[in-house]
């Protein structure tokens, strides 16, 4: 296992934290938690094989929350001094002191274990951030122009990004965690440009952001040699595509596509927080509505869903939350049910809901945690098909691959979704790519109509960088895993004439 | 050690051709309510230093926070490094040069605290009261910012520029969530914002959802707010680079290679444009840039004057985002984007409630949200209405209407508008957690196209 960055370990957050904390508990916090923490990332992107942007960033501070006369306040600073972790939670309990008049719901959390002096790292092999800029930068260039050198390949934007996360948290009870997470995410589209006619299409890897290091993009888990050789045959196919006929077709989604549609149909709609309408201002609320726990139809009866923050290589994997509850995995929906909610620990006690399964975040030292999403997955059949089987039992439909546009409404029931590749089933085989496809549904009648999902062997974990929440926006990664499945008949767009021509 | 001993510091340790440093001192105070209570709040300080190394045609940049005199040497040394293995860029130019004194270059850095939030807390506190005992519910966020940059550079410059940004979104339901209706403000300093004018507003609004009206999926003549044209506007101004368009890779390309500058994009004499010194708007005055992008910003720019710049003028293409390199290149002029983006017409007078009165059946929205491009080429956007569409029949708002998701791109969009209203200051809803000082018109669209319902309230 990987060890936690001596430099990091270096920084004074056991001398902060006990100033903090004694300075909360003399001040009459009845909760107070310190959190430091270091958040490296890189961003490199190449356009056309030369670097356009090389980014190398540190963010470092820590925070002070505290529960004070029933009402939060949360401060965050930067200078590493005793001095100032004391005057940060000052600051914290003056925030509380200038909230509570606006505070009606007295703030109690739900219990947990302590955990005493602990320490987490996720499972990687080679830290993106040891690799020299050299290497990286050698081994995107060579990407780019093996698909650059293809005909019909104008244009190749590739990127990795990469972070490295450290977060130290201690609070009054007595849990003090160090933590360290690695996550990478490698990408490359290629675009055809036809000048006479003034169109473009482009192609990119499907291949999914990882909680793993450097490894990745050198080793065998992706196979990256074969999926770049592709790019331009893929990118040619689609440019010739027939546009699609609108209307009601099968859908074989595979994991690459299917799990955006996981994110923002069954993860978002599951955050208790959104149900309860802390996110009704902003990112919204949700049809699965509290009342509906243990009865809300979600989808079919194939249909099972687990929140997990603790599978192998997820984005969002880790050992202990940010408020301290170690991680777990859990039921979402269970034979097309809604039987489980994603918590923090103020809303596990405000609803009696027990523990927290674990799901407090905060993307930066400066920012507050909120319920952010777990790796919310589909699970696969234990004997179902393979997707060859799938797609062999449609007569007439689509099989998406890849994810591109999406949208959602802010109670999560409808929504429109684009793909990198459609292809045409005819007969139970795949007939050709099709062009201007996207599929538009209803949550739950989408979930309703997902007929069969694939065994074991098909279940692939994709996932994104870029989930946004809450005011100040806060951005988190996470990861979401799914068999391809089939659905019966959904509505089918053609984008070009929903765009009016 | 202040920021500018920092710069100071940093451009004396560097040995580079060229260097620029920024440093950005950014505080921040922020309250957050749902369902007429406190949910969550906050203090933030933070400071970080980016350095910008440029050996011969290539530039590192390596930005770190909390950063003390030990940890500079290491940061420009990484930068420097950085720069060495980027190789050349396609962004390359002489660094900008000094073009006048260095106004307020010794100032302290501006700072906000919770306490510019006092007066605003206490006027919600009592708007909670009045919420309950009307039944109904508020939600919403309240954020001020105060963020402080200092840049300085081996030609010379030395500028400073200190940014107050705040916002406030204001969400109000009935207590079933049935009806929702939304108001929004952007603000420098909170001492505008009246909380009940915006609950007045709020009031108005959930008055008119109490009839509910249910309509199919279709084409509808729709009074677009300011705050969705601004969420339409900031799309297309961030879609608005010169190269990829060179390129041939984006809406403004052309047939034949080359962009559609030039081109007239609406039959209104509507002009887009930004202005650093736009009165209430105001915005940095000097490009800062810690980050190269897709040739519309370049790392080589930092500190290039910002003035006035048309986007559209009277309905034209009048420029597209380019940066000095890419200018160079292609024979034009460079255009730096500018952090605000105002939509006007020389005869657009009217206001909303007057626009309204001369509709006889149409949708009047308040919001646009979850907008993603869906074609590239067409850019065409889609997304969802929010809290609040409501149908105007005779002149009249009789009622609201049920959600959509349409589809549709903001520059054909520009080419089918009938009527353009007066400008007012507006926050755009879906993207001002990154742009808020934006002003914008209403527009009539005869034929928006509302692609199915969605059943969201």
């Amino acid at each position: 296992m990987a060890e936690i960055d001596p430099a990091f370990l270096a920084l004074p957050m056991r001398r902060l934290a006990d100033a903090a904390l004694g300075r909360a508990r003399e001040l009459g916090a009845q909760h107070a938690d310190f959190r430091l923490e270091r958040i490296r990332s890189q961003g490199l992107i190449l356009r056309d094989g030369r670097v356009d942007s090389a980014r190398d960033g540190e963010d470092l501070g820590f925070a002070v929350r505290v529960v004070h006369d029933g009402t939060w306040g949360f401060a965050a600073g930067v200078d590493l001094t005793p001095e100032s972790a004391v005057r940060v939670a000052e600051q914290a309990v003056e925030v509380a002191r200038v909230s509570r008049p606006v505070n009606s719901e007295p703030v109690e959390l739900a219990d947990e274990p302590v955990h005493g002096d602990v320490t987490w790292v996720s499972a990687y092999e080679l830290n993106p951030f040891d690799v020299p800029d050299a290497e990286r930068i050698g081994l995107l260039t060579e990407w780019s122009e093996r698909v650059l050198a293809a005909d019909g390949v104008d244009h190749v934007d590739a990127s990795v990004l990469q972070v490295l996360e450290n977060k130290f948290y201690a609070d009054l009870a007595g849990t003090v965690t160090t933590q360290q997470r690695v996550r990478v995410h490698p990408e490359l589209e290629a675009t055809a440009v036809d000048r006479s006619r003034g169109t473009f299409e482009t192609m990119r890897t499907v291949a999914p952001p990882a909680g793993r290091g450097w490894e990745y993009l050198t080793g065998d888990t992706w196979d990256w040699a074969g999926e770049l050789a592709r790019i331009p045959e893929w990118l040619a196919e689609k440019v010739k595509a027939p546009s699609v006929d609108p209307g009601r077709y099968d859908l074989v989604v595979d994991p690459s596509n299917l799990w955006l549609t996981i994110h923002e149909s069954i993860g978002h709609a599951t955050e208790l927080d959104r149900a309860l309408g802390y996110e009704a201002a902003y990112a919204g609320t949700s049809f699965a509505t509290f009342d509906k726990l243990g009865t809300l139809k979600y989808g079919s009866p194939v249909m099972n869903v687990t929140g997990d923050r603790t599978v192998e290589h997820g984005l969002a994997t880790i050992g202990y939350d940010d408020d301290g509850v170690r991680t777990q995995q859990w039921d979402i929906v269970k034979d097309g049910t809604l039987v489980g909610y994603q918590l923090d620990r103020r809303m596990a006690r405000l609803k009696g809901l027990g523990r927290s399964n674990g799901c407090a975040y905060a993307d930066s030292p400066g920012h507050i945690p909120v319920q952010r999403m777990a790796n919310v997955s589909i699970q696969p059949a234990p004997d179902g098909p393979s997707l060859e089987g799938l797609i062999g039992g449609v007569e007439r439909g689509i099989y998406v691959v890849g994810d591109k546009s999406w949208s959602i409404d802010m109670q999560r029931y409808n929504f429109q979704f684009t793909g990198q590749r459609f292809y045409r089933i005819e007969n139970g085989k795949l007939a050709g790519q099709l062009r201007d496809v996207a599929y538009q549904a209803t949550t739950t009648d989408f979930w309703g109509s997902m007929e069969a999902v694939g065994g074991p062997d098909t279940f692939v974990l994709h996932g994104a960088f870029n989930c946004g929440k809450a005011q100040p926006g806060q951005v988190a990664a996470v990861s979401h895993g799914a068999p391809p499945a089939l659905f019966r008949g959904v509505n089918i767009l053609n984008t070009v004439r929903e765009a009016g021509r | 050690m202040t920021p500018q001993d920092t710069v100071e510091r940093a451009l004396a340790l560097s040995k580079a051709d060229g260097c620029v440093v920024v440093t950005t001192e950014r505080s921040e105070a922020n309250l957050r309510w749902a369902g007429n209570t406190l949910t969550t709040n906050g203090t933030m300080r933070s400071r970080s230093v980016a350095v910008i190394s440029v050996i011969g045609e290539a530039a590192g940049v390596v930005q770190r926070s909390a950063v003390d005199a030990d940890g500079l040497e290491d940061l420009v040394r990484a930068s420097e490094q950085a720069a060495r293995d980027a190789g050349p860029s396609e962004d390359a130019a002489p660094l900008v040069e000094p073009s006048g004194p260095s106004a307020g270059w010794d100032e302290a850095p501006a700072e906000t605290s919770i306490g510019t939030l006092g007066e605003f807390a206490r006027g919600l506190g009592a708007a909670f009261d009045r919420a309950a005992a009307r039944d109904r519910l508020l939600f919403g966020f309240a954020e001020h910012v105060l963020e402080t940059r200092y840049l300085g550079s081996s030609t010379g410059l030395r500028l400073r520029h200190a940014q107050p940004t705040g916002r406030v979104d204001v969400n109000g339901k009935s207590p079933d969530y049935a009806r929702s209706a939304w108001v929004g403000r952007s603000t420098r300093d909170f001492t505008d914002i009246d909380v009940e004018v915006l609950e007045d507003e709020l009031a108005r609004r959930l008055e008119w959802a109490r009839r509910s009206v249910a309509l199919p999926a279709g084409r509808y003549e729709t009074l677009l707010p300011p705050t969705s044209v601004a969420d339409l506007m900031f799309y297309l101004y961030l879609s608005a680079g010169a190269r990829p368009a060179d390129e041939g890779r984006t809406v403004f390309s052309t047939q034949g290679g080359g962009t559609r500058i030039g081109e007239r994009l609406s039959p209104l004499p509507i002009t887009l444009r930004s202005d650093p010194a736009e009165p209430g708007l105001e915005a940095g005055p000097f490009l800062t840039a810690t980050d190269s992008d897709e040739g519309q910003t370049s790392v080589f720019d930092n500190g290039l004057p910002l003035g006035p710049t048309d986007w559209i003028r009277s309905g034209e293409l009048a420029d597209l985002v380019r940066t000095r390199a890419w200018a160079e290149r292609t024979g034009k002029a460079p255009a730096p984007m500018v952090d605000n983006l105002v939509l006007e017409s020389a005869d657009g007078t009217a206001t909303t409630d007057e626009m309204v009165a001369r509709t006889e059946r149409g949708l009047l929205l308040t919001c646009l949200w979850y907008i993603r491009a869906v074609d590239p080429q067409t850019l065409l956007l889609t997304g969802l209405t929010r809290d609040g569409v409501y149908l105007i029949e005779n002149g009249q708002v009789t009622g609201a209407v049920n959600n959509f998701r349409w589809n549709e791109s903001p520059v054909d969009l520009l080419g089918r508008i009938t009527e353009v209203g007066r400008t007012e200051r507006c926050l755009p809803r879906e993207w001002s957690d990154w742009f808020t000082r934006t002003a914008m018109p209403t527009l009539r669209v005869p034929d928006f196209n509302m692609s199915t319902v969605s059943q969201a309230s």
